[in-house]
């Protein structure tokens, strides 16, 4: 468990009740370490990062995030949340707020930012995923790509260390997963620290220091993303990759 | 089709004015001159037996506006309270709040009413054993008995003042926290102005004195006098009005918030939200929406079943007015009329109020 290690995860076990969804998990991430998760629906990759954050809860092993350790104590819930930050499949913005309101509601309430400081930070960062000129509009008025900019605006105004990606471009039309993928390179180049989840292997590619891939529950194999594509070791990889990239 | 509908209606009315004329029924709003002969015992305004039908309509309108306008409150705050509950992680908190929904909702309100009414009248003991707290307040069955005060000259104006300052209470706080949004500082304006008000307070009453009497209830008698005091019906109306119906709001205000999607839930959570900032910024406003419209439904019903507290003898509109003003008078027609006007007239206020509001949380889409 080195220093530089800024999320270690070490024989994390869960289920939904009798299913087994994680086996066994163990997983350290260095600072600005950008691993991208695949593998087919089902095999636990979603509910490992959500994991990261405590959107579920785990059943065994340890969970330690920024040398904090990840239990049931809600002071360390909440300091790890505010370290981490997240993006969805969904967007999940709050359709009731204008894109501003929506950035600036958890540094204002969480951080006790004064709030045109808040709103300063937010339109930099609207700025840094290219629509700072939506500041006022409601997310019903956007497109899914500018949604998706907006939650990822949204978490970077926390300013966290770690940003977790949960298939973010899965719901979008493909002439928006583009863009949403610019702001993501954009953000991994600045040195983030990033977990994503996708299907993206020209992204992967790009971006991964590392690409796992998992599969009914456990990681079956890591690897650089130039050895992981080219040369896959395990069967069930390769089956994967076939099935993804095609021919 | 129309001219149909409108020979209908003029034969309705021809032909109830030709019976009345038949029976030599005076028509026409005239009586509501008349005195009435009778006292009531709850009356918010002056009345007694020389008033007339038209003070006796407004004392009734009064009656039923206070009980509906109270028991709309406490039903949202219960309402609001056992419908969370429900959502409760905490097994028996959800279970009393099912068990507390499914009892209130399913027996009839009539029952609801007669029962509170009876338990109130027949298990409270008699004024000579009231109970009573520091010998101030008093329960017994004939009412609950409160110390209240009277003004001595000078007081009036005073308690304007007063209201005035609690109101400005609300612009300071509002100031308050949009500085302590503006600035991330607390400039403590609200505690000033509580300090200035206290100074201002005790200046004023060291200078002139006490502008109040205390006005204690106290036994003369076979009954209590004096004091702020309830009638057992108006409590045994507002107690049933408020249980029944807050358990139809429960059940709505945790349909509105299961309607918000589990990805809100989620989202507030990531960003660190605590649950009460994210229940209050986040999920409530958007289950509003849902919970409004039968909400304001809910609202409505309350005021219309407060006519049933005619069973217990609460003198609110229907009971006075369409039930004993009706008899003396005969004038049947007049009076339904006006009744239902006035229903219907408050029920359109409640939709024009609520449906303002909703407007207002509505969602902008594209």
């Amino acid at each position: 468990m080195s220093e530089k290690h800024i999320i270690v995860i070490n024989q994390l076990d869960k289920y939904f009740g009798d299913f087994h969804v994680l086996k066994n998990i163990n997983l350290s991430v260095a600072a600005g370490e950008k691993i991208v998760i695949c593998g087919p629906s089902g095999s636990g990759k979603s509910t490992l990062i959500r994991c990261i954050n405590h959107l579920e809860s785990h059943d065994g092993g340890d969970i330690i995030v920024d040398g904090i350790p990840l239990d049931d104590r809600v002071k360390n819930i909440d300091h790890i949340r505010s370290e981490v930050g997240m993006v969805f499949q969904q967007f999940n913005l709050f359709p009731h707020m204008t894109v501003l309101e929506n950035c600036i509601l958890a540094p204002v309430w969480v951080k006790g930012v004064p709030r045109p400081e808040a709103e300063a930070l937010a339109l930099q960062y609207l700025e840094r995923v290219r629509i700072p000129d939506q500041a006022d509009k409601y997310p019903g008025q956007l497109s899914g790509g500018q949604q998706q900019r907006v939650a990822i605006a949204r978490s970077l105004c926390m300013q966290p260390r770690i940003m977790l990606f949960d298939e973010p471009t899965s719901a979008l039309d493909p002439e928006m997963i583009k863009e949403v993928l610019e702001v993501m390179v954009d953000l991994a180049e600045q040195g983030m620290t990033m977990l994503c989840v996708t299907h993206e292997m020209g992204f992967a590619r790009r971006v991964a220091d590392r690409v796992i891939f998992m599969d009914e529950g456990e990681i079956i194999e890591e690897n650089t993303p130039t050895s992981f594509f080219d040369n896959p070791q395990n069967n069930r990889t390769k089956l994967f990759l076939s099935q993804i990239i095609g021919d | 089709m129309v001219s149909a509908f409108i020979g209908l209606v003029w034969w309705l009315i021809d032909n109830t004015v030709a019976n009345l004329a038949r029976q030599n029924v005076a028509t026409g709003f005239g009586f509501l001159d008349n005195n009435t002969g009778f006292d009531i015992n709850q009356k918010l305004i002056a009345y007694d037996e020389t008033s007339s039908y038209l003070r006796l309509l407004l004392v009734g309108l009064l009656n039923t506006a206070i009980v509906s306008v109270l028991g709309i409150l406490l039903a949202t705050v219960i309402g609001f309270m056992v419908g969370l509950a429900r959502l409760s992680d905490n097994w028996l908190v959800s279970k009393l709040a099912f068990i507390y929904v499914e009892i209130f909702r399913n027996l009839p309100l009539l029952i609801q009413i007669l029962f509170w009414y009876v338990l109130l009248i027949e298990l409270l003991p008699h004024p000579k054993k009231s109970f009573s707290l520091w010998e101030v307040f008093f329960l017994n069955n004939r009412g609950l008995y409160l110390p209240w005060f009277t003004t001595l000259p000078g007081g009036g104006y005073l308690l304007w003042v007063l209201g005035l300052f609690g109101a400005g209470w609300f612009y300071v706080a509002h100031k308050a926290r949009k500085m302590r949004e503006l600035t991330g500082h607390n400039k403590a304006y609200a505690r000033n102005y509580i300090l200035i008000g206290v100074i201002c307070l005790g200046g004023y009453l060291s200078l002139w004195g006490v502008p109040f009497e205390a006005d204690l209830p106290a036994l003369k008698g076979f009954n209590f006098r004096g004091g702020l005091s309830f009638t057992p019906e108006f409590v045994a109306l507002l107690v049933a009005l408020s249980l029944y119906t807050a358990s139809f709001i429960a059940e709505i205000v945790r349909a509105g918030v299961l309607s918000v999607s589990k990805g809100q839930f989620e989202a507030a959570k990531a960003l660190g939200l605590p649950t009460s900032v994210s229940m209050n910024k986040v999920i409530i406003p958007q289950a509003m929406r849902v919970i409004i419209p039968p909400l304001t439904s809910q609202y409505l019903n309350l005021t219309k079943n407060s006519s049933l507290a005619a069973a217990i003898a609460y003198p609110e509109l229907v009971s006075v007015f369409a039930g004993t003003a009706l008899n003396q008078t005969g004038q049947a027609v007049e009076i339904i009329f006006i009744t239902m006007s006035i229903y219907l007239f408050l029920s359109l206020l409640t939709s024009f109020l609520m449906n303002t509001y909703n407007a207002r949380v509505a969602l902008v889409e594209k």
